[in-house]
């Protein structure tokens, strides 16, 4: 099975110097795009069927393609590295810019040519102090040779890069947030349209694109869209994924698998199974917002289309497992008191209706809930689904939860008519 | 009258060198921030104050700036701040056990700062080290894999 993304990820937990990436075939796909033009490239993204990474999925080449090109184009236009990684229980693009920096600056410099961007960001969260300096490092190696900087192995093509570290807040990830935090601002989401590929950054054409998509182009211009395709087992995309695992299983990490693996596979295989003496009860398959899935659906694969069907999202790919002695209460709350935090206040039911339901799940906890208190929560799930609030965030808010009172409705009754909660936590 | 500089000519040309990729100064708001607290670890209204005719921002501005995000400090901090995930995962895996070992150690609740000014305690969101929770940070050093018997030893490296 091939990783292209992680194969030469160093256990010693090492990054890869210029000089060992290149070993290794680096910088090769950008010496490939260089030599077709920009339109050629784009269209061996689109024939790949690589899809966002970031957890909404949606084609990257498609993306691309709605960025004005030609002489009337307006310039500059930009590229940025979404590495903001900040969705609770999620930690896989950590271990591509701390493992293959390069990876991901070749991925942009791609990018980049294939839009015709001359100026690039990293934007990276605040926590990865080791990853910045390494980014660092590796920015200042690919300038040195001549990868980065004016007229880029000799061609006509010139990009600078920058990395910008966040300051904190999970609305970053947002991309018109993300683009309001590069411009210095409060990081509030923009209105869309125009989308970022025609008014983004400073109001000019700019992709934002996750940290693992841009470290899949590389190897896509290296070795072809149809390798590419091959390595997936998903009808809905190309490529390998990402997955992770935490909470009380085995052996929790990421790795690197077919896009389309089953749940199964990697919670029981690659996670080594729940601890001793833990059932798994339920997990959210792809960070916070995601809709639980529960024991009986292991056998689901894991892209965009059949954890949709399952009613659930694949998001970042990064898997949250609850066991049966976490209580779905208590774990609710911890997720809406997150949300409700990092609400960035710009939408009333967001603004709102977070706060409130942090505080309803924390009455239950301490024993005060009421019978009433299911039909409010219910009613939130409502007033923050898509189309009432002004981005995502909320309703990625009430996905755990609408689906935690569908599998776990019992224990939010217990929680109520007992008066206590019987779990440990909380 | 001669008031006392709070950012001081270090920190301002460092700020100054941020203008130069950019098409406004506003742009360099957030880093520019990052740079006073490194230097006075945290942001005071003094330093909004002085920063303003830097950025040609007004410091009502630069306030709806600094107290959006997280790791902005707008009141003093200690010499040192424990940032504790208190995420899910984190939260699955024994962040309460964590948490009531530091509160019980430092003698402080979130939020707050020891009376020797040495260390500030707050909880900060996941820190994307989710397979090797519980875990948090101290200054710049990450620490996983936490267990209450290892925190002693964690702190006496924090003068």
């Amino acid at each position: 099975m091939e990783r292209p993304l992680t194969e030469h990820i160093k256990q010693d937990g090492t990054p890869l110097s210029l000089k060992e990436y290149e070993a290794v075939g680096g910088y090769q796909g950008l010496r490939n795009a260089l030599k077709v033009s920009p339109a050629d490239v784009m269209n061996v993204v689109k024939d790949s069927k690589l899809r966002g990474r970031g957890g909404a999925g949606f084609p990257t080449g498609v993306k691309w393609s709605f960025v004005p090109m030609g002489d009337n184009a307006p310039s500059p236009k930009y590229i940025v590295a979404n590495g903001d990684e900040m969705e609770p229980g999620t930690f896989k693009d950590r271990l591509l810019v701390e493992g293959n920096p390069h990876q991901l600056i070749e991925g942009m410099i791609i990018s980049a040519y294939a839009i015709g961007a001359s100026m690039s960001y990293i934007f990276l969260r605040w926590a990865y102090h080791e990853a910045a300096k390494r980014i660092q490092y590796a920015l200042n190696e690919a300038y040195e040779a001549g990868y980065l900087g004016k007229n880029i192995l000799g061609s006509p093509f010139s990009l600078e890069m920058d990395l910008h570290t966040s300051v904190g807040r999970y609305i970053c990830g947002e991309e018109t947030a993300l683009l309001n935090a590069l411009e210095g601002k409060r990081a509030n989401p923009r209105n869309k349209p125009p989308f970022p590929q025609v008014s983004g950054l400073f109001g000019k054409p700019t992709i934002v694109n996750n940290v693992e998509t841009f470290s899949n182009i590389p190897h896509i211009l290296a070795k072809g869209a149809q390798w590419y395709i091959s390595l997936s087992k998903s009808e809905g995309g190309g490529g390998t994924k990402l997955y992770g695992a935490s909470g009380k299983v085995k052996r929790p990490a990421i790795w690197e698998l077919p896009l389309g693996t089953t749940l199964g596979e990697v919670i029981e295989e690659h996670a080594g199974g729940m601890q001793d003496g833990y059932k798994l009860r339920g997990l959210l398959p792809g960070g916070a917002s995601t809709d639980f899935l529960t024991p009986d659906q292991m056998n689901i694969k894991l892209d965009f289309e059949e954890v949709a069907k399952a009613g659930s999202r694949m998001g970042t790919g990064t898997i949250i497992v609850m066991d049966d002695k976490t209580c779905p209460v208590g774990m609710c709350l911890n997720l809406e008191q997150f949300f409700a935090q990092e609400s960035c206040g710009w939408c009333t039911p967001c603004r709102e209706g977070l706060p409130w339901t942090a505080k309803i799940l924390l009455a239950l906890e301490e024993g005060n809930g009421k019978p009433e208190d299911i039909d409010h929560l219910t009613f939130q799930t409502h007033y923050n689904a898509p189309g009432n609030t002004f981005c995502a965030l909320a309703p990625g808010a009430m996905e755990p939860l609408q689906s935690a009172l569908k599998h776990f409705r019992e224990d939010f009754d217990e929680h109520i008519h007992t008066h206590r909660c019987k779990y440990q936590h909380g | 009258m001669v008031t006392a500089q709070v950012i001081s000519n270090e920190a301002r040309q460092e700020i100054e060198k941020l203008f130069h990729h950019l098409p406004h100064k506003q742009a360099a708001c957030i880093d520019a921030l990052k740079i006073v607290q490194k230097y006075n670890r945290w942001v005071s209204d003094e330093a909004l104050q002085e920063l303003a005719p830097i950025l040609e921002m007004s410091v009502h501005e630069i306030d709806s700036v600094a107290t959006f995000y997280n790791i902005i400090f707008r009141r003093p901090v200690g010499r040192h701040v424990i940032l504790l995930c208190n995420s899910v995962s984190c939260w699955i895996m024994g962040y309460e056990e964590i948490k009531k070992a530091l509160k019980d150690k430092l003698k402080i609740d979130f939020g707050m700062t020891t009376k020797d000014d040495r260390f500030t305690f707050l909880p900060i969101p996941c820190l994307g080290t989710c397979d090797h929770a519980p875990a948090m940070i101290i200054d710049e050093d990450l620490y996983r894999d936490l267990k209450p018997d290892q925190l002693d030893e964690i702190l006496a490296k924090y003068e």
